[in-house]
């Protein structure tokens, strides 16, 4: 039979073997990309793919146009969501204890489980149809209808997160400004929300992050074409939509490595999006 | 505050709080006017006798049934690959890791969990092409990939769940165990698992719902429109957020995209019920925690 130390030691081996494979996959995924799209940057040619061009035909992969449609799509349903998220989170506080207040929670919760392909599927036979016939411009597979439903993937994000960090006010600073003659609502907007504003900093980016990672509402709903796009309501193409559309079948060429590219672009984003929020926390007031 | 802008203020917060939920609710009714009608055994199995599907002697052709395997299988597979590797990343974190070290865990995990779907799909495309030129010209993109990928996907959320529902124990509860000379090791298994294996489980339910419902790492790492029930790990295999969206984008007649619906209802049912399921045990959880300690 093995003495104490010899079991401990075992397990804590094991523990540290495991933890240094899921540790380091941050890190294995971006070597990863990093070496796939170095041909990119060594060949000199990093400018053409970051070009407005994309034919491969023609011998043109520059990707600019993605990283416009992604820049657009996940902006315009952030300046959706923002404001929608934290006026729910809230409007959750102001009526908390209530029945619909409850209600509320439970639908937010239950949206952030609702997947993405389902929410995508259903817009693009009911959203789709009614933004082409009330623009009466193109053919509804556009930018709006992207960010539209984009906005409800990210909502629940933005208003769980808000919520929390509100309700993590010391209590003191409610009870003290209530105490000086301010209403529920005013505590609110006038101590809570201000008082947690790192809180609402991170909800609205980590959302920002949700909305530019996901790929199937803009594959499903943005059109997919290959231009910048100039209004709301012309087609475009994300990051995340071009990867899943590459086809696959010739993995020396180069649009296939202009994938990596866009693969690498998606994740300094989300990587430089974390630090940032570490930043921010840190800050004093 | 002014009257008038107080007024203004809650106006605009009930109409957001009516607004968004009639706007997904719209969605959700659309879906469910369509794609109740089509729920039947013939969705699944098509024109195959659901014993002899189920027995797998004979194959669906015309039926979501063999998504719904693939889904499973999947989902199963990756689920058996994230959890103890994330259980113990999360153990080590909680009770060994110190200092740096932690804090640079935290870090990656952080970024690991933001990293978007579609790129570590692109990493088992990758981890794909490079071991079909260097180990094997048989390996393809496939089952095995795809469990993979996806188990990368969730990793961290079953990590961050098994890090805080240890943390989550009581001091005092801690000490008992130590105080009556059990090793380090014995009161981790014995006292802590133990405790907080509840709140561990409802974020690997969790986390099993995002595997289930993510299209974008499937979609290059080898699923495909029409394979039937997959036969080994090395070979593709059909899903059901695929499924959807293949359907929607290819559909040939009123019938096919009926089935779309229905698939949608189907998937959407599985993943509400794993999620109703995961909050339902955190609530009892919670509830266990703070009526004892």
């Amino acid at each position: 039979m093995m003495d104490c130390r010899r079991k401990a030691q075992i397990s804590r081996a094991i523990l540290v073997l495991s933890t240094v494979v899921t540790g380091s996959m941050a890190l294995v995924i971006f070597l990863f990309l990093f070496r796939f799209s170095l041909p990119l940057f060594s060949s000199g040619s990093l400018g053409k793919f970051l070009s407005k061009n994309w034919d491969p035909d023609a011998g043109a992969f520059g990707v600019y146009p993605m990283i416009a449609g992604s820049a657009c799509i996940a902006s315009l349903a952030m300046v959706l969501a923002a404001p929608l998220g934290v006026a729910l989170a809230v409007f959750m506080e102001l009526y908390a204890g209530s029945r619909f207040s409850r209600f509320l929670r439970y639908f937010v919760e239950l949206m952030s489980g609702i997947p993405t392909v389902v929410y995508g599927f259903s817009a693009l036979f009911i959203l789709v149809p009614l933004v082409r016939n009330t623009f009466r411009y193109g053919s509804g597979f556009c930018v709006l209808s992207a960010s539209l439903v984009l906005a409800l993937l990210v909502i629940p994000t933005v208003s769980l997160i808000t919520m929390d960090r509100i309700r993590e006010v010391p209590r003191d600073f409610v009870l003290a400004a209530g105490s000086l003659g301010a209403s529920r609502l005013e505590t609110l907007l006038r101590v809570q929300l201000p008082y947690a504003w790192r809180g609402v900093i991170s909800a609205v980016v980590l959302g920002g992050g949700r909305a530019l990672g996901d790929t199937i509402i803009a594959l499903m709903l943005a059109g997919n074409a290959v231009s910048v796009p100039s209004s709301l309501l012309d087609s475009a193409r994300t990051l995340t939509a071009h990867i899943a559309l590459v086809s696959a079948a010739d993995y020396e060429s180069l649009s296939f490595k202009a994938i990596f590219l866009c693969g690498l672009v998606l994740f300094l984003f989300s990587m430089f999006s974390i630090v940032f929020l570490r930043v921010v926390e840190r800050l004093k007031e | 505050m002014n009257r008038v802008v107080v007024l203004t203020i809650k106006v605009l917060l009930w109409v957001t709080a009516v607004v968004v939920p009639c706007f997904v609710g719209m969605l959700l009714f659309f879906l469910l006017d369509k794609g109740l009608p089509v729920i039947s055994l013939k969705l699944l199995f098509g024109d195959v006798a659901p014993v002899k599907a189920l027995l797998l002697r004979e194959r669906v052709f015309d039926g979501i049934f063999p998504a719904m395997a693939g889904t499973f299988l999947v989902v199963l597979l990756s689920v058996m690959w994230a959890i103890p590797m994330g259980v113990l990343s999360g153990i080590y974190v909680a009770e060994f890791a110190g200092g740096t070290v932690k804090k640079i865990l935290d870090i990656s995990f952080d970024v690991l969990a933001s990293v978007p779907s579609i790129v570590i799909g692109l990493f088992g495309l990758t981890l794909a092409i490079f071991l079909h030129k260097n180990i094997s010209h048989r390996i393809y993109p496939c089952l095995l990939i795809s469990s993979a990928a996806l188990a990368i996907l969730i990793l961290p959320y079953i990590v961050r769940t098994t890090e805080l529902s240890i943390e989550s124990v009581s001091l005092p509860l801690r000490l008992a165990g130590l105080s009556l000379g059990a090793t380090k090791q014995r009161n981790l298994l014995s006292v802590i698992l133990p405790r907080c294996s509840g709140g561990i489980l409802s974020g690997v339910i969790l986390a099993t719902g995002r595997a289930a419902e993510d299209t974008a790492v499937i979609m290059l790492t080898g699923v495909v429109a029409s394979a039937g029930i997959p036969h080994s790990l090395f070979s593709r295999f059909e899903a059901l957020p695929f499924y959807i969206y293949y359907i929607s984008s290819q559909y040939a007649d009123q019938y096919e995209l009926k089935k779309g619906f229905g698939a949608a209802i189907v998937l959407l049912i599985i993943t509400g019920m794993l999620f109703g399921f995961a909050h339902l045990l955190k609530k009892l959880v919670a509830r266990k925690i703070n009526g004892f300690d």
